[in-house]
């Protein structure tokens, strides 16, 4: 594997940010996993092109290409793959260190990631609604007002809360998300 | 009515069931409740992340999801039941995991959990989806015994989608079929559907809408194309993109697909005579009025018309 020459290569710290993330050693570059992709046709690069990408240490490449966030979790791939790789996850590892390092693809949804799961961090539950009109407004207002229609419909069927649900132990779980955050930085694993 | 089989498990029901899948928790309580199984919901448990938490933290995720396990594992339970499929891959996979990679996985989140006065050895709770629940531990026999309303008729299209059958579990990652003999033991016609477990997009919507819309598409086109009357699901995320955004996929591409999307739950409640707004019908953007009028089981029962034979259908007397 070229090396970065200072410190681990990329695809080194690739590997040791996913659980499992070793097999990616024993990729044959078959290509079933973007044969089985339903967005692959949509992807910059198939999984198996960028693994061969990772694999020739074009960081900058990966991190920028569209491929992960076009990934719909369908773990079609990983079903698939003859080595047993797992693909899907290696699709999230790439998304936080694309968000670590502030070089996602435009496409990216990492602000929508980012507002659901402070929503989480608040209440312990996620809330759609506010999701969605935190998200719209900042980011695409007409397409708000293209959907406010639908949003309207599923508020009078009551399957949409304006009002977020709460857990009652909220302390509780931001000790536990802060502790985990802290160790994260510790173990200088990718967050 | 009450079977003293001891089918006990606890409940997650996690966050879309407290809203837009509101219907899938009250036909999942209401079937559990005739099928005499116990369901105790986990005390305060909290998000599982969905696929959100995971693209932005690692560690952080799998202690979020991790909070539950320890939960219902504290509250003696020996089996954590998901209805949704998200949720249940987040809480299988956490689960096992943790047990798997200890020193990348398991420790780490044990020593987040202790701040929160917690703990959990991976593998005290066995994770399981619902529709697994209800095809094997009740039994298709014992399902098939409270059916009063046969689903004579009403031809349907079985969608299982990813997360339950995949990555790594015990039905056929491509081709599941145990939604379809459910299907059948209520009395319906299951149609061929050869997309059943293809994505329906999970957050793509909100990624780019012309790759959702696409996959949302080709699986409306696949039922319509095998003459379904409706889809079937078992996870609120399929439900929520091929019902609420089809009118959406129809503006896009032209078509005029009209094909509701039920949970497998309400179509058992109706099987076992329970009224349609007890299960939630009515809820669904895509109306399910015309299909359930095929077995005159429509929302409201003042406007029941009598089932009309197609013209193009064999002259056979109606079905009562």
């Amino acid at each position: 594997m070229p090396d970065d020459s200072m410190g681990q290569s990329f695809f080194e710290r690739v590997v040791e940010a996913t659980p499992g993330g070793e097999r990616l050693r024993l990729c044959l570059q078959c290509g079933t996993c973007g044969g089985s992709c339903p967005s692959g046709a949509d992807m910059d690069a198939t999984p198996r092109r960028l693994f061969a990408m990772i694999a020739a240490g074009m960081e900058d490449e990966v991190l920028r290409a569209n491929t992960p966030w076009y990934c719909v979790s369908c773990y079609y791939c990983m079903e698939r793959c003859p080595q047993e790789i797992p693909i899907t996850d290696f699709m999230y590892t790439l998304k936080r260190m694309a968000i670590a390092k502030g070089q996602y693809h435009r496409d990216a949804h990492a602000d929508f990631s980012n507002s659901f799961i402070g929503y989480v961090e608040l209440y312990g539950r996620s809330f759609e609604f506010g999701l969605a009109t935190r998200y719209h407004l900042f980011h695409s207002p007409l397409g708000m007002v293209r959907k406010s229609g639908l949003g309207f419909e599923m508020m009078q069927k009551g399957r949409l809360n304006t009002a977020p649900e709460r857990i009652r132990n909220v302390p509780q779980l931001t000790a536990i998300l802060n502790e985990a955050k802290r160790i994260a930085r510790q173990q200088e694993i990718e967050l | 009515m009450s079977q003293t089989n001891g089918h006990s498990y606890a409940y997650y029901p996690g966050c879309s069931l407290q809203a837009t899948a509101h219907a899938y928790d009250l036909s999942t309580k209401r079937v559990a409740d005739i099928l005499g199984m116990q369901l105790q919901e986990v005390d305060d448990w909290n998000c599982c992340g969905a696929t959100e938490y995971f693209s932005i933290m690692s560690l952080p995720a799998y202690s979020l999801v991790a909070r539950n396990l320890a939960l219902a594992a504290n509250q003696g339970a020996q089996e954590l039941v998901a209805p949704c499929s998200a949720c249940y891959l987040n809480l299988r996979k956490t689960n096992d995991y943790m047990g798997k990679y200890r020193s990348k996985v398991g420790d780490p989140v044990n020593e987040a959990l202790a701040a929160g006065g917690l703990h959990y050895t991976p593998g005290t709770v066995s994770v399981r989806h619902l529709l697994d629940v209800l095809v094997t531990d009740i039994g298709y026999d014992a399902i098939a015994a409270k059916v009063t309303y046969p689903l004579k008729g009403l031809r349907i299209a079985p969608y299982y989608g990813c997360l339950i059958v995949r990555p790594d579990t015990q039905y056929n990652p491509e081709y599941p079929t145990h939604l379809d003999e459910l299907m059948r033991v209520l009395g319906a016609t299951v149609v061929d559907f050869p997309l059943k477990a293809h994505c329906c997009g999970g957050h793509m919507t909100q990624i780019s809408e012309e790759v959702a819309y696409e996959l949302i598409r080709r699986i409306l086109h696949n039922a319509a194309e095998y003459e379904a009357d409706l889809i079937v699901t078992l996870c609120p995320m399929c439900q929520l993109n091929l019902d609420a955004y089809q009118p959406q996929a129809n503006r896009m591409f032209g078509t005029s697909y009209n094909l509701p999307v039920l949970f497998f739950t309400q179509l058992m409640g109706l099987a076992f005579g329970l009224d349609a707004k007890d299960v939630g019908i009515g809820s669904e953007i895509v109306s399910a009025r015309n299909a359930l009028a095929k077995i005159g089981r429509e929302e409201e029962p003042a406007e029941r018309t009598p089932t009309r034979r197609d013209k193009k259908a064999l002259p056979m007397p109606p079905m009562p």
